[in-house]
């Protein structure tokens, strides 16, 4: 439904050019959750922003393809891409505290949308309003609707924005870190909310996230990020249970373990996220990875099977004692 | 987790090393120095006060004349030609003398005369001088004013807190302009007089003081805004935590964050005080005879209007040159030391 | 709600008595000069001073003098000038009051459209020549004080351009009542409109612009084009809407300022007899009773008038009506 073929997203800035999103390519099928992972500059972000137009910055450069249903939106003049935005493909973005308009109920916001994309009566579109409020989880639908965004708390204004986003009964939905300024019960909530949607709507998602529990929750497939580059993409089971890229090992690694011994200090990648205007010339990765040879001078391509890629010259065979001599050494030592 | 505890001394010492690095000053000073027009607006002020405070050297050497003295029945050279500064006119009733009108020779009455037959160039620059005086002593008494009250009622809140605030809701909601109609009806046309101080009605002291005062709240509020802010930031906290005393934390963490904003209001509030000096002096109860400043010239000037309108205009384009200045170094400044600051151009 | 409004009221009650005992301070308790000399004016004769103290309780104790004042102010309104014998003030204020209102009203609501039209076009057009011309326009219209460009107005209306189509229907200066002639009333107060408005709307439109600029960043700005809206829709209604609270605390503040400072100015440039001119006439004069009456009831005035800016905050900003108000 959704494919995206060497996308680059670059921006002028006065210290040079930075790549943002470095000939990155992926699919997201109908009806799948796509995770998408990766550190705050890792291009997770601006990759989505760039589908459905939003990044209206004058020093971006923005190539390649992306092809919404047969249809290439790159290029597409905004008054055409306006009827994509909010209409087929829906994004919704990390802090549910600012994302509304502070001086209308969310009813109007939610009413807004659903007028510009149909053509409805103001009591048609209220009542849709509230239909939605209900569906994602208000008690009081009716009088949630007339309440404004400041009246509610983190998780209802989340949750008032996924309304507002499937108003329109989108074909994709986008998340950006919907989870990640509100706390841990809500989220979970909120993650069962998505897959209910998936369920009922039949929406594809696209959630990106830096935390690989959200992931390992909803996600059929996985998309990792570095750099502005994939390093790693296949399906949830395959990802978890066997990956092949050190980064994502890394990811992996740095989950607090639920068994064993109690670890005296939590593992953490080490090094610094590269800064786009410096990358070095082979593998993003080489200058934090252990295991790193010769041939890491050479960017790598993504490599593997049709439903599991990495971009790492690593053989395979020497995967798994590689991964291995990462694992935590016994208690006591340190 | 590290075994030691950092004691107080220790603390001051990091401190004062911390200081030693690239302050926000000189991160500001850069950023103030890139940004083109603001220097521009700072030299061309610069050169204004420069002009202005050179008014003897010129009336003295170049247009050769005392601007202070009417000169009716004078003559002038013009062209190799000699001209009487006040000629009679035929225009309106008839009756009066029209002064000369501009020559363009910086020597002989640039700009023209007014009605006493002084010289317009002349009075201008010496006018200047007071009106950059008044302008900048008057800054300089608010803010100081000001930065008081603030730092007082915001730190030391509680009743001092209330009384100080509820004095400057009244004096903030009093119309700027009237309060300084008030006070200088009442000063000015007397003079004042109390016990050992003596003022002169003509001295300069009585605007400066005025205009000093009356923009205190506008200053003082966001002061102690800031200050009340301050107080509940983390390093004061800890400053308190620590046991520092309270005139310390005043003095070393309070008053350096609070000078930021000071310095921001210093061209805005000049040229704010700029404009109401001259406002003032054209109702005449601002600078008096024999005094001159921008806003008495073109009060001069308003019987000029139509047959010498130079008179009057000069002045006004000399003030509105010097506010631009002043406003466009003022953008300039506070986007160097303190762009998300809510300070607004305004004058009036 | 209705206690952050009863709370207003007594906020503006409490300053305007903070006014009046300031303004009272002013005139009778300045140390320096003979009070009863200041209100008797200029060559007063022992007896007329003498007829000021008795009138006016100078030999008694402050608080009663306070009263005194208060009550030919407001209560009576038998205050009289003594420069102008007998001329009772109140009525005469009051008589002169509609000028003011229609010099402010009009050139008020000539800076807010300009301003916001000068603002929403800015912020739009952001980084264009249209948008840094304008902000430099704005910042001139700034820098000139509100009575010199009312002088030059009137050297190109009344005289220098006065025969052109351009301003050939300029009335000469002075006012005309809307009752008797509403033409004429409208033609002499449209230039000085335009005065007292461009020191404004160069104001407004840069804070305009600042704040809409500000509120692109935003997240909800964001949002709604993600929602797929067009850009002109987001622009009014959602930047410009959650700006203009701030507008309109603006406008508030100034409208006072503009009742004591600019509007003053404006009337004696043009001659239009309002409050402003009957104040600068009474400078001129010492007449101390004028200016005491008029000081009064303009301070009361815009005290009135931020305060019903401050409950229009609270209807335009849902925000706050919830929490309470801190200052």
């Amino acid at each position: 439904m959704l494919k995206v073929r060497n996308l680059k997203v670059s921006f002028r800035t006065e210290q040079g050019v930075v790549r943002a999103v470095d000939d990155v390519s992926f699919d997201v099928g109908e009806g799948e959750i796509l995770g998408v992972v990766g550190e705050s500059g890792s291009g997770k972000t601006v990759s989505l922003l760039s589908v459905i137009g939003l990044i209206i910055d004058p020093n971006a450069v923005i190539e390649g393809s992306i092809v919404y249903k047969n249809r290439e939106l790159i290029g597409l003049p905004q008054r055409e891409l306006r009827h994509v935005r909010g209409n087929e493909i829906a994004m919704i973005f990390q802090d549910p505290m600012t994302a509304m308009t502070p001086v209308y109920t969310i009813g109007w916001q939610i009413a807004e949308q659903v007028m510009t994309h149909n053509r409805m009566s103001k009591s048609a579109a209220r009542q849709r309003a509230v239909d939605l409020l209900a569906e994602v989880g208000f008690a009081n639908p009716a009088a949630a609707v007339d309440r404004y965004p400041h009246e509610l708390s983190g998780g209802m204004r989340q949750r008032a924005v996924i309304a507002m986003a499937l108003s329109c009964n989108p074909s994709l939905l986008i998340a950006d870190e919907p989870t990640t300024a509100l706390d841990v019960t809500v989220q979970a909530q909120i993650l069962d909310l998505i897959q209910k949607l998936r369920r009922d709507h039949g929406s594809a998602v696209v959630l990106i996230t830096h935390d690989m529990g959200v992931v390992a929750e909803v996600a059929d497939r996985v998309l990792v990020m570095y750099a502005g580059r994939i390093v790693e993409h296949g399906s949830k089971r395959e990802l978890f249970k066997a990956p092949w890229h050190p980064y994502t090992w890394g990811l992996l690694d740095s989950i607090p373990p639920m068994e064993g011994a109690r670890p005296r200090r939590l593992k953490s990648i080490g090094g610094n996220p590269p800064s786009l205007l410096a990358l070095p010339p082979g593998c993003a990765f080489a200058p934090r990875c252990r295991h790193k040879f010769h041939r890491c001078s050479q960017r790598p391509g993504l490599a593997g099977t049709d439903g599991h890629q990495a971009a790492c010259f690593l053989p395979p065979s020497e995967r798994e004692t590689a991964r291995a001599a990462r694992t935590p050494v016994a208690a006591g030592a340190s | 987790m590290t075994d030691q505890t950092a004691s107080p001394a220790d603390l001051a010492t990091a401190t004062r090393a911390a200081h030693v690095g690239r302050g926000p000053w000189v991160t500001a000073l850069r950023k103030l120095r890139s940004d083109s027009a603001a220097v521009l607006a700072l030299f061309f002020f610069l050169v204004i006060v420069a002009l202005c405070l050179l008014a003897p050297l010129y009336a003295t050497y170049v247009a050769k004349t005392d601007p202070f003295r009417s000169n009716l029945s004078g003559k002038i050279e013009v062209g190799g030609e000699t001209v009487p500064i006040m000629a009679t006119s035929t225009e309106g009733l008839g009756l009066g003398f029209t002064p000369i009108g501009p020559t363009w020779d910086p020597t002989a009455y640039m700009l023209g005369a007014d009605a006493q037959g002084r010289d317009v160039a002349a009075r201008l620059l010496y006018g200047g001088r007071n009106s950059l005086l008044i302008a900048g002593a008057s800054t300089l008494i608010c803010l100081i004013l000001a930065a008081i009250v603030g730092l007082v009622a915001g730190f030391f809140g509680g009743w001092i807190d209330w009384v100080l605030s509820r004095c400057l809701d009244v004096l903030w909601a009093f119309p700027v302009y009237l309060l300084a109609i008030s006070l200088s009806i009442v000063l000015i046309s007397h003079g004042v007089d109390i016990g050992p101080i003596s003022i002169n009605a003509g001295s300069l002291a009585l605007p400066i003081f005025i205009i000093g005062i009356i923009f205190v709240p506008y200053v003082a509020r966001p002061i102690r805004g800031q200050v009340l802010s301050l107080k509940e930031s983390e390093f004061v906290l800890a400053a308190v935590g620590l046991g520092v005393p309270a005139y310390r934390i005043l003095l070393r963490d309070i008053l350096p964050n609070v000078t930021t904003t000071l310095i921001v209001f210093v061209p805005l509030l000049m040229a704010i005080n700029m404009v109401t000096e001259s406002a003032l002096s054209f109702l005449s109860i601002g600078v008096q005879q024999p005094n001159a400043s921008w806003g008495t010239i073109i009060q001069d000037g308003q019987g000029l209007l139509y047959t010498r309108p130079m008179v009057a205009m000069a002045p006004g384009i000399a003030i509105v040159l010097t506010v631009l200045t002043l406003n466009v170094f003022g953008d300039g400044l506070r986007d160097a030391l303190d762009p998300r600051s809510k300070l607004r151009i305004g004058t009036t | 709600m209705l206690l952050a409004l009863i709370r207003r009221v007594g906020q503006m009650l409490f300053v305007m008595f903070g006014i009046s005992v300031l303004v009272f301070l002013i005139f009778f308790a300045t140390p320096g000069a003979d009070p009863a000399a200041r209100i008797a004016g200029r060559n007063a004769s022992p007896e007329t001073l003498q007829a000021v103290r008795l009138d006016f309780g100078l030999d008694k104790p402050l608080p009663v003098q306070y009263a005194k004042m208060m009550t030919k102010l407001f209560i009576t309104r038998d205050l009289t000038s003594f420069v102008n014998r007998g001329w009772k003030v109140i009525p005469a204020v009051m008589d002169v009051v509609p000028v003011t209102l229609s010099l402010v009203i009009g050139a008020a609501v000539l800076w807010m459209a300009g301003g916001i039209a000068i603002g929403l076009i800015a912020a739009a057009t952001r980084g264009s020549l249209l948008d840094r011309s304008l902000m430099m326009l704005g910042l001139i219209g700034v820098s000139m004080p509100v009575f010199w460009l009312g002088e030059v107005m009137n050297l190109l209306t009344q005289s220098r351009l006065h025969g052109t189509w351009l301003f050939s229907w300029v009335p000469p200066l002075g006012y005309k009542p809307l009752s008797t002639d509403p033409a004429g009333w409208f033609l002499t107060l449209v230039i000085p409109w335009i005065t007292l408005a461009t020191l404004y709307m160069g104001l407004y439109g840069r804070v305009l612009r600042a704040n809409l600029v500000e509120a692109g960043q935003e997240d909800y700005i964001r949002t709604a084009r993600a929602k797929g809206l067009s850009e002109t829709r987001i622009m009014i209604r959602h930047a410009l809407r959650t700006s203009l609270v701030t507008i309109v605390t603006l406008f508030g503040l100034d409208f006072g300022a503009l009742v004591g400072g600019a509007a003053l100015l404006t009337e004696v440039v043009f001659g239009l007899q309002g409050i402003g001119k009957l104040t600068y006439d009474a400078l001129k004069n010492l007449d101390l009773p004028i200016i005491m009456a008029t000081v009064m009831y303009a301070s009361f005035f815009v005290v009135t008038a931020n305060a019903l800016v401050d409950m229009l905050y609270v209807v335009l900003d849902p925000r706050v009506r919830t929490r309470g108000r801190s200052n």
